[in-house]
């Protein structure tokens, strides 16, 4: 009598309620996708600087020490939601930020970065999404955590809060050496 | 009035059938560039969307992919180049059709297995039920009384 055969069904569906409870208690968000440039170096890029449009700006200017690299627009709703928090990063935990500006307008950037101030060490004008395209960046905001080499250890989609940087993000930024 | 409903289903029917996501204006300068492009853009997934292919997307990033596509098919990259391009960038989830790796692997080999394990207990339970007695047969006993029983009834 093989009597444990009956208990299958009941064993697969345990299996299936183990798995559904794991998703669930561990926020698994089926929107996030995997990075494929985690772990790979800043591809090469030249474009010009958002205030100024007769300075080029490459991968070579970012390196030295680790930064974040922000993707963001003013036509991006939680990029201005996002900003003021980014502003006291830079200023409050002296986080380096590289701006990327994405698919906007010069004149809009410009005007964006007076009136709310610029938390970016460098600001990098993308009109086209060209680098945003080469680093697999899917909207805005999009955040990159670059070691000082120029190696991407960590990509994050979405708006930054400063529970989610506290929680998360902060050790990810402090492990970049 | 029966017409005007009419009218409106037709005219839905239509419109329907005109709306193609997110699809730009395109000149190919052959017809097998043009085959190639819509097959590709039906291959690839929207990184942006749960499920929605890049030719099936209104989503700014899947208008950049296919813009991406167009120019590499002109510039003569072949489909297998534009592919690793894509996952280059995008990683193996813009794939539909997923490559064979040690992880995927098992999406072909699950079903198998599955069949076969489902072969393997039908044939088990079929077995068991041939080797176990027949419950036709009785004893002397129980057939008197079955017999006995069956009698008073009728």
């Amino acid at each position: 009598m093989k009597r444990w055969i009956l208990f299958v069904p009941l064993m697969v569906v345990a299996v299936i309620t183990g798995l559904f409870a794991y998703a669930l208690l561990n926020e698994v968000d089926p929107r996030v996708i995997p990075s494929a440039l985690e772990g790979r170096t800043m591809p090469a890029f030249q474009l010009t600087a958002v205030e100024d449009r007769q300075q080029f700006l490459t991968e070579q200017d970012l390196l030295g020490e680790p930064y974040i690299i922000n993707f963001w627009a003013t036509w991006c709703p939680s990029c201005r939601w996002e900003h003021p928090y980014l502003n006291s990063l830079a200023n409050d935990e002296g986080v380096r930020i590289i701006g990327v500006n994405y698919k906007d307008e010069r004149d809009l950037a410009i005007t964006w970065l007076q009136d709310y101030a610029n938390p970016y060490a460098l600001d990098i004008f993308d009109p086209n999404g060209d680098l945003g395209f080469e680093m697999g960046v899917t909207g805005a905001p999009e955040t990159f955590f670059v070691d000082s080499k120029g190696v991407i250890q960590h990509r994050f989609q979405g708006p930054i809060d400063a529970a989610l940087w506290n929680n998360r993000l902060k050790a990810v930024y402090d492990a970049l050496d | 009035m029966r017409w005007i409903n009419k009218f409106l289903i037709l005219v839905l029917m239509v419109a329907g059938s005109l709306v193609w996501a997110g699809q730009e204006a395109r000149y190919f300068d052959n017809e097998q560039l043009r085959d190639r492009y819509n097959k590709l853009i039906w291959q690839l997934r929207c990184p942006r969307c749960e499920n929605q292919a890049i030719g099936d997307s209104n989503a700014p990033i899947s208008g950049d992919m296919r813009d991406r596509t167009y120019e590499m098919l002109h510039q003569g990259y072949s489909d297998r180049e534009i592919i690793d391009y894509m996952v280059d960038r995008y990683s193996e989830f813009v794939l539909y059709n997923p490559r064979l790796t040690f992880g995927t692997l098992w999406l072909w080999l699950a079903p198998a297995l599955a069949l076969v394990l489902g072969a393997v207990v039908a044939v088990l339970l079929a077995r068991r039920k041939q080797r176990s007695p027949s419950s036709a047969a009785f004893t002397k006993d129980e057939k008197q009384r079955l017999e006995s029983l069956l009698g008073k009834d009728s």
